[in-house]
């Protein structure tokens, strides 16, 4: 149908062939900005996860963050409180096992437990219908900031200077500075001790969620574990000692069982879920759902929660997400974390080789 | 050269087109909620999930349409090393769609993680809680959704190519019924 050659059909043939290119490479740009590749200023979660790995180092087969801790197992006894707001099937009246998992913040695997003032609790409920509930809590009643972006922010500033090996002072300043939402944080950390015990801890949501009760009616909601356990302990081996808290919680649980109480606080109208820097006022009512019974734990290197990511984000129908935006940051945050410390585990090329485990 | 020797089937070209759409929006939601922190994250993973099912269930439909009616076959004049491309790169999209899917569901059954398609709609695992099959799977579907969208450039490449340039027929073999082949008369003297 093409006569060779004429001017007219050389010029045409070359129209199409940029038209051919053109459509290739709108399509591979595309892909390439969707993908980040083309975006070097979005936050993504691979630099969250990379600003981690340079505060803390990299410790191969580890979780980025949160990175010491040790498992736990037990189950969730609940009395049926929280049903009337929420149709999951883990706030019906009964127990729903429980995987968990205690740590302390930072990427350092081998942290002394004094170095911060922070315990958290993470857990995982499997409810009979096998959907599932992943929470992951911290023992601080909010959040320094508000936001991804101040989040990494922070990150940045907490940067250990290579000079120092601690973070630069006037960095933090200005970091304090410019986010004035972390007040209320940096009061609280003023006065937080190192607690001797997990057992003694309670642990906050601090991000807002979503009820959903069996007729799909909404109620933004925080949650709490509160510890029935008082006592500090006789602190026994605590000087010198470095991991007295996973010594503490085993030494407790040959004992007995340690509990809390699940503390669901229902949002007023108008109260912010957005920001997990803010509480809500204290007359908020607050529902008890149940207790909490654990019962084992175990070293995370050889136990059930070593291989379970805590994605806040995994929720049973009955409980979704709120706007607060931090949720799908850690979602995303969390997954990448895992997949390079999955990836390490499996010794895929490219990854760090995991090492050798330290014994206390 | 109108070396128009036939088209695809109505069925072939009805799933062509829709699964051109899912899976390149698929892709481009692929790509883009790993690389993003924001509330993108999860609307687009609540999307990613029942979307490569239905992805998975229209690649079986269209693998049993095309063994029942084998496409029109290539203009005889293209050369050999093309003909190879064109088998190969159609061979590799078929396998593709279909190992996407299943290699999604394994590697969030090996992560421990319950498959939800929607807030209480879960799929039953298809491989053990294992975390290295995890990261093995999971790189896999990464690298695998490379290859597609790769596989993706190269045969819309080679369908303008073949109506741009060419002008053999074989981008009009998707496009078109086979009505307009020999034009129907109302009248035929024979």
């Amino acid at each position: 149908m093409h006569a060779p050659s004429s001017p007219n059909s050389q010029a045409r043939r070359i129209g199409s062939w940029t038209l051919i290119a053109t459509a290739v490479a709108v399509a591979a740009v595309s892909f390439g900005y969707v993908g980040g590749w083309l975006a070097p200023h979005r936050l993504t979660p691979e630099k969250l996860v990379d600003q981690l790995q340079d505060n803390a180092g990299t410790f191969a087969g580890y979780r980025r963050n949160h990175a010491k801790g040790v498992c736990v197992t037990g189950y969730f006894d609940s009395n049926g409180h929280a049903q009337a707001y929420s149709e999951a099937q883990v706030f019906a009246p009964g127990r729903t096992p429980v995987v968990g998992r205690f740590a302390i913040p930072g990427g350092n695997p081998y942290a002394p437990d004094s170095s911060v003032p922070i315990r958290s609790m993470a857990l995982r409920f499997t409810q009979a219908n096998g959907q599932q509930w992943r929470t992951g809590m911290n023992s601080m009643p909010v959040f320094p900031v508000a936001t991804p972006q101040a989040f990494y922010e922070q990150l940045q500033a907490q940067q250990p200077d290579p000079a120092t090996g601690k973070p630069d002072p006037a960095k933090l300043a200005a970091f304090f500075a410019a986010h004035p939402e972390t007040a209320a944080f940096r009061a609280w950390a003023k006065t937080a001790k190192p607690s001797a015990s997990f057992a003694t801890e309670s642990y906050w949501s601090l991000n807002a969620f979503v009820f959903v009760d069996a007729q799909g009616k909404r109620q933004p909601v925080r949650w709490r574990m509160v510890a029935d356990t008082a006592d500090a302990g006789d602190g026994a081996g605590k000087a010198g000692d470095a991991n007295y808290l996973a010594a503490d919680l085993s030494q407790r649980l040959t004992q007995g069982p340690l509990r809390w109480h699940l503390q669901v606080t229902l949002a007023n109208p108008g109260d912010p879920t957005n920001d997990a820097t803010k509480t809500w006022p204290d007359d908020r009512r607050t529902i008890d759902a149940g207790t909490l019974v654990l019962d084992a734990t175990t070293p995370q290197e050889s136990g059930a929660c070593r291989d379970i990511n805590y994605d806040p984000l995994v929720l049973p129908a009955g409980i979704t997400a709120s706007d607060d935006p931090l949720l799908p940051a850690r979602s995303a945050a969390y997954a990448d974390s895992y997949l390079r410390r999955t990836s390490e585990e499996a010794h895929l090329p490219g990854t760090a080789a995991p090492q050798p485990e330290k014994q206390p | 050269m109108t070396s128009n020797t036939g088209t695809f089937t109505l069925p072939a070209r009805v799933l062509h087109w829709l699964m051109a759409i899912l899976i390149v929006a698929m892709l481009f939601i692929g790509v883009g909620m790993v690389a993003s922190v924001s509330e993108r994250h999860e609307w687009l993973l609540a999307i990613h999930k029942p979307l490569g099912i239905a992805i998975l269930l229209l690649a079986i439909v269209r693998l049993a349409v095309r063994l029942r009616h084998p496409p029109p076959p290539l203009p005889a004049d293209l050369p050999a090393l093309q003909k190879l491309a064109a088998l190969a790169s159609h061979w590799l999209l078929y396998f593709l769609m279909l190992a996407m899917p299943l290699i999604g569901w394994a590697m969030l059954s090996a992560g421990g993680y319950p498959v939800m398609l929607g807030a209480s709609l879960r799929l039953p695992p298809i491989f053990p809680t294992n975390a290295v099959a995890f990261a093995v799977l999971r790189q896999l579907h990464g690298w695998f959704a490379m290859l597609l969208f790769l596989t993706f450039l190269a045969h819309m490449g080679a369908a303008l190519y073949h109506g741009l340039i060419r002008r053999d027929g074989v981008l009009q073999s998707m496009l078109r019924g086979a009505k307009k082949l020999p034009p129907v008369e109302p009248v035929d003297p024979s």
